[in-house]
């Protein structure tokens, strides 16, 4: 079980009665949102969340996991995300099954 | 972006909802994806990424300022993959960054040779 766009969508109908059209639109905007700034190198800070970080990554030696080939891995830039401290501490307290 | 910035940008760009439902839209929006990774649920948004959440197994950490040891329980952390569209859409930003830096000092060199 997992949470998707379609269930927060759902719970924007039920709690906030946006109607199922308005609601499917926020949630998709909400994410477009994020990546654009993402895209344009912005970072996103979403306090009591968290915040997606940018990192540029220098090219380094790789391998082709099929043929063992060296193939060098090109410079990038790459999305990382910092939880936030209250996440962070609710996520903390989840005393779920141990892997 | 702040979180304030992104309800901005939002209530922007339509005109169903005032300012205020957009503002509440994105608080439930962000409580509910911490709900679901605080009852250990995953978040999957296809062409975004996926949140799932990271045993750490128990240690044995120090107390930096008196240096004595304390045992510390096994815990869970919030974690973040990017999906493909949102890793090939920032690198693909970043490429052409980099070719425009690249061109910069030909254009310069250029300009300075036919002003010579």
């Amino acid at each position: 079980m997992a949470l998707t766009k379609a269930e927060m969508a759902e719970h924007l109908f039920e709690v906030l009665g946006l109607n199922k059209r308005e609601a499917k639109d926020m949630v998709e905007m909400f994410f477009e949102e994020i990546r654009a700034a993402l895209e344009r190198g912005e970072q996103v800070k979403l306090s009591g969340f968290g915040n997606f970080d940018l990192r540029a990554k220098k090219e380094r030696p790789g391998r082709n996991p099929k043929t063992g080939e060296e193939i060098p891995i090109t410079a990038r830039r790459v999305v990382t995300f910092r939880p936030g401290q209250k996440l962070k501490s609710r996520v903390e307290a989840y005393a779920g099954p141990k892997p | 972006m702040t979180k304030s910035e992104l309800i901005d940008v939002l209530a922007a760009g339509q005109n169903h909802l005032a300012y205020k439902d957009v503002e509440l839209a994105v608080r439930c929006i962000l409580d509910n994806m911490s709900n679901a990774l605080a009852s250990g649920e995953r978040i999957e948004i296809r062409g975004f990424g996926s949140f799932s959440l990271h045993y750490r197994p128990p240690r044995i950490g120090r107390n930096p300022k008196t240096g004595e040891a304390v045992s510390l329980s096994g815990k869970y952390v919030p974690h973040f993959k990017p999906g493909k569209e949102l890793r090939d859409r920032v690198n693909q930003a970043y490429q052409e960054e980099l070719m425009a830096a690249e061109e910069e000092p030909a254009k310069v060199r250029e300009r300075l040779v036919s002003t010579a």
